[in-house]
């Protein structure tokens, strides 16, 4: 069984290989093809998981080593994988909702004629993110990692011929490459502490290292997740990245790319386990992007950048879990999948939308468009009660437990984490109604374009509707699933191991606290912009809204601090080299040349001159070798 | 007297002669002054063949005479063909060599 | 031969003093030569200080044992290559006297400098080599120095010698080519002579150098009626070469000071302005 694990990566890498090497002659068949391939990669990962499934608890972890990839003394590295029941969870997610955002592609992607290499990088994304969670080492995790980094780059400057795309794909790899940074920083740390890179050995050997260097790698850790997750203070890419095709922000969202972070963290959990200050930072980190990305959701019109700040917020929830150690790990992965779920169904949902509405993100535009568009508004219906956790739907369960959770760390600690988690709870009611409103219900407020094309909302192709209709049932029912009889808990429990705090609270009280948080959030969105028409100009609006209109001035601070930063620290860096080290170097040139000047005057070309020269030179020689035998 | 005077009596003579060669600057003198660094050479050697008791000494002696004619004979010529085309057998007038 | 051999054996026991003393006379006067050689200021009196300090060296080859390169220091040295030199100075012109000015900056103190010190490292190796002991050549010269030395050149040196020989006339060939120069113009008939003769500017035959004048040397331009130099008078080589020596005002001068010696022998201490105008007048 076990030799099928690579199976999953090399569908799909297989598939990347096919299509970008092809040429033309693949065009008609090229999305059939990456389609089938990616979703070969998903029955694949069903029979793994049915086979799991059969055995017990405690065995059902599978490793294949494929080769030795560095064998040097001393420095071992494997390419080896592992497929237990976390890996697992992923790789069923990613190429599950993966498959279906093909699915959606061929018929999203239908007019773009570069469709073939569209889903030649949508492959190589799904290898990228199976081997970075098949890894069983962090350094063939790290090529999976840099792997998701190169193909988000590629797919989000897929339009590369709008300067903002192509500035948006720049500017998701440059942040990333600062997470890398700490990815690296972290793979060489555990080199040096624990002599190896596999996953087995460093995290047995947390127990006998000292708490200062785990603190080092699990920080470093950290960094690399808030890179790929998008979390403060890396955060910036994220809405930048919708510059891409939906299909890629609903994959980037919902499966790959921002789970990474998550995962990391949760593999690395006894490192950050026993490092209980990295655990903090951790919590605080998800606290403070819960809060950002759920305001920057807020101010919003454009329905794509609104789910990303969505996503940003909901991210920073899964953050906040992890950093809670044992007692977090399984809700995190838990809201995890169920917000792949709900995410993918609402990215393809306004990608639906768009589709539709010519391409229009402005929501300020769009409006009852429920009558024009059901399926797409019945999905997105759907997804939008999941992500604000309307009860017995996924969202429900899964961010409830979470809250459960922030609040049984205990102490003030708890109650901040607790209170932060229940407040981004109601922004998220409150974002999520108002996203629902502006689209769905309320006046048309479409216009003709200044070409005088005006919309014809329409329901999109079946291509494009029945991944819908298949996300929205995961948004549905996957949190019952998951949560009723804790059978999500049970199966992660043996990988990620699993402690039940000791809420402050009741859990019953928890829920209720949720409950009233929602009808609030939710209910201020329906007073603001369900009971009265929606200016088609947006506002000019509070102070905190224009700001978080400009993501929370995150751009500006980067600007400033890192760009001005970075550009007065070359500019002094350039002076220095103008002045000490081309100084030395030229003063070295120009005394050679003094001297040589010097020197030249004793070529004066009369042969006697150099005839004295040498008779000195003889007598020196003389000299010399009187004294060799005096000595 | 020992006869290692007359090897101090050669190097004398030579470093005259070499000390001539870097003064003058007419090219016969100046070759009159090699000419007398072979003669010192020559006396050191036969000075040397009478010190080892060989005769050795006296034959490079000879030949160092041989090849002395010949060289007189071609750097004569020089001199010559060089005061043809210069006028003049100044060495420093052939200073050439300079940039 | 005896006496050779005689002298041979005293020399295998050390030196005379009669050597002694001919080792101090004559090396001191072989030093001062090689002197003379470096600062005379014409080339002839180097030659020749040179062709003297030769002769001594020959001198000291015999009293070394070396009989027969004595002899041919004498008849090869000091007979052909000096002979060879004084040609040479003679070709490039006797007259032509260094000026010992030097021209290049330092180079006269370095110079000395340099020999000085080579000179005292040189005889500090001497004396630092243990030449204690005298071998002599009373063995080596036993069957005779000449006979001695054709044993040791025929069989040990054979392959020298013959090298030096392709050498030696390697050399000559050279000479012969770097001093050979080829005819650039077509050689005059006895006609285009004879004509150019009788048809060309000068008529009666060139004025003789040294006519009206105080020197008779084929240098010195004979004077025209008037005290100029007639460079007609000089020899077509020495024309070209500018080597003429203009005398004129030379003579004029020595005469002014022959008078002036002359009057003051006959106390004639005040001249008249008017006698002395008359032979300002008459020199010109």
């Amino acid at each position: 069984m076990e030799n099928l694990i690579a199976l999953l990566v090399a569908a799909p890498l297989l598939g990347a290989v096919v299509l970008l090497c092809g040429g033309r002659r693949l065009d008609a068949v090229g999305h059939w093809i990456g389609t089938a391939l990616a979703a070969c990669s998903f029955v694949i990962g069903v029979v793994l998981f049915v086979d799991m499934l059969g055995k017990d608890a405690e065995h059902r972890a599978l490793m294949q080593h494929l080769f030795s990839w560095i064998p040097v003394e001393g420095f071992q590295a494997d390419v080896a994988f592992q497929l237990d029941q976390l890996s697992m969870t992923f790789v069923l997610l990613i190429s599950g909702v993966g498959s279906l955002i093909h699915v959606y592609s061929i018929g999203y992607m239908e007019h773009d004629e570069r469709r073939r290499r569209f889903f030649g990088y949508l492959n190589l994304f799904l290898a990228a993110m199976l081997m970075l969670v098949l890894a069983d080492n962090y350094l063939l995790l790290y090529v999976g990692w840099e792997g998701v980094g190169l193909a988000s780059y590629l797919l989000i400057g897929f339009w590369q011929h709008k300067p903002s795309a192509a500035t948006a794909a720049k500017k998701a790899f440059l942040v990333n490459r600062v997470g890398d940074m700490g990815l690296s920083i972290a793979i060489m740390l555990m080199f040096t502490t624990f002599g190896t890179f596999a996953f087995g050995p460093v995290l047995e050997a947390t127990g006998e290292t000292s708490e200062g260097k785990l603190t080092a790698i699990a920080l470093m850790l950290l960094l690399a997740a808030c890179g790929k997750s998008a979390q403060v203070p890396l955060q910036s890419w994220l809405g930048d990245a919708m510059e891409g095709p939906t299909p890629v922000s609903a994959l980037i969202h919902a499966a790959t790319m921002v789970t990474a972070g998550v995962y990391l963290i949760v593999r690395s959990g006894e490192i950050f386990n026993a490092a209980p200050d990295a655990q903090l930072v951790v919590t605080v980190v998800g606290a403070v992007t819960l809060l950002f990305g759920a305001i920057v959701g807020c101010a919003k019109d454009d329905i794509k950048k609104a789910l990303a700040g969505s996503t940003m917020s909901q991210i920073g929830y899964m953050i906040l879990a992890a950093g809670l150690g044992p007692i977090g790990y399984v809700f995190a992965i838990m809201h995890l999948v169920t917000h792949g779920f709900f995410k993918a169904g609402l990215f393809l949902g306004a990608g639906s939308v768009m589709h539709g509405m010519n391409d229009e993100v402005d929501m300020r535009k769009y409006g009852g468009l429920r009558t024009y568009m059901p399926v797409t508004f019945v999905t997105f219906g759907l997804g939008y009660l999941a992500i604000i956790g309307f009860p017995g739907l996924s969202g429900f369960f899964s961010k409830d437990k979470i809250i459960e959770a922030a609040f049984a760390k205990g102490g003030t600690e708890g109650w901040i984490l607790g209170g932060v988690a229940l407040l981004g709870a109601a922004i998220t009611a409150y974002y999520m109604t108002r996203v629902m409103l502006m689209t769905f219900f309320g006046e048309k407020r479409w216009q003709p374009d200044e070409n005088g094309n005006e919309p014809h909302p329409h329901e999109s192709p079946r291509s494009m509707t029945i991944p819908m209709i298949v996300l929205a049932f995961g948004s549905v029912f996957a949190g019952g699933i998951f949560a009723i009889g804790d059978r999500f808990l049970h199966w992660l429990e043996p990988v990620t191991e699993h402690a039940h705090g000791h809420p402050p609270v009741s859990a019953l009280t928890v829920t209720l606290a949720t409950m009233v948080v929602l009808v609030i959030g939710a209910g201020t969105a329906y007073v603001q912009y369900g009971r009265r028409p929606m200016p088609v100009v947006a506002p000019r609006g509070s102070l905190l809204t224009r700001a978080a209109r400009r993501d929370l001035l995150q751009d500006d601070f980067n600007h400033v601090v890192l760009v001005r930063g970075g550009e007065h620290l070359t500019r002094s860096l350039v002076y220095v080299d103008h002045t000490l080290v081309d100084g030395v170097v030229n003063g070295t040139a120009a005394s050679m040349g003094g001297l040589s000047g010097r020197l030249r005057k004793l070529q004066n070309g009369y042969a006697r001159s150099y005839a004295v020269s040498m008779f000195g030179g003889v007598a020196i020689l003389i000299a010399a070798t009187l004294l060799m035998r005096a000595v | 007297m020992n006869p290692v005077n007359y090897l101090y009596l050669a190097a004398l003579l030579f470093t005259i002669g070499a000390t001539g060669v870097l003064i003058r600057r007419n090219a016969i003198v100046v070759f009159m002054c090699v000419e007398l660094m072979l003669n010192a050479c020559n006396l050191a050697f036969v000075t040397f063949s009478r010190m080892h008791g060989n005769l050795d000494g006296q034959v490079i002696a000879f030949f160092t005479m041989v090849v002395a004619a010949a060289e007189v004979v071609v750097g004569l010529a020089i001199i010559v063909s060089l005061f043809r085309s210069r006028h003049s057998a100044s060495v420093d007038d052939a200073s050439l060599m300079k940039l | 031969m005896s006496a050779q051999l005689a002298a041979a054996a005293t020399l295998s026991a050390g030196t005379s003093t009669g050597e002694a003393f001919q080792f101090w006379v004559l090396g001191t006067v072989a030093v001062a030569g090689a002197l003379c050689t470096v600062f005379m200021r014409r080339a002839v009196h180097s030659a020749l200080c040179l062709a003297g300090t030769m002769i001594i060296l020959a001198v000291f080859y015999l009293a070394n044992g070396a009989y027969f390169l004595g002899v041919v220091q004498i008849v090869v040295y000091t007979g052909a290559i000096m002979m060879l030199f004084l040609f040479v100075v003679m070709l490039v012109g006797v007259t032509a006297a260094d000026s010992l000015k030097e021209t290049i900056k330092g180079q006269r103190w370095l110079a000395l400098l340099c020999g000085l010190g080579f000179g005292i490292l040189l005889a500090a190796g001497v004396g630092n080599a243990s030449l204690k002991e005298f071998t002599g050549l009373g063995q080596a010269n036993a069957n005779g120095n000449v006979e001695g030395l054709a044993a040791l050149i025929f069989t040990k040196y054979v392959f020298a010698f013959e090298i030096t020989g392709a050498l030696l006339i390697t050399a000559a060939v050279g000479a012969m080519v770097l001093t050979h120069r080829e005819r650039t113009e077509r050689a005059k008939t006895q006609r285009e002579m004879s004509e150019e003769r009788v048809r060309g500017k000068h008529l009666p035959p060139l004025p003789a150098p040294g006519v009206y004048a105080r020197h008779n040397a084929v240098d010195v331009a004979g004077l025209l009626p008037d005290g100029t130099p007639a460079e007609l008078s000089v020899m077509q080589t020495l024309r070209q070469r500018g080597q003429i020596r203009d005398v004129s005002a030379e003579a004029i001068s020595d005469l002014k000071a022959l008078e002036q010696r002359a009057e003051d022998r006959l106390e004639r201490t005040n001249s008249g302005p008017g006698k002395g105008s008359n032979r300002g007048e008459a020199s010109k």
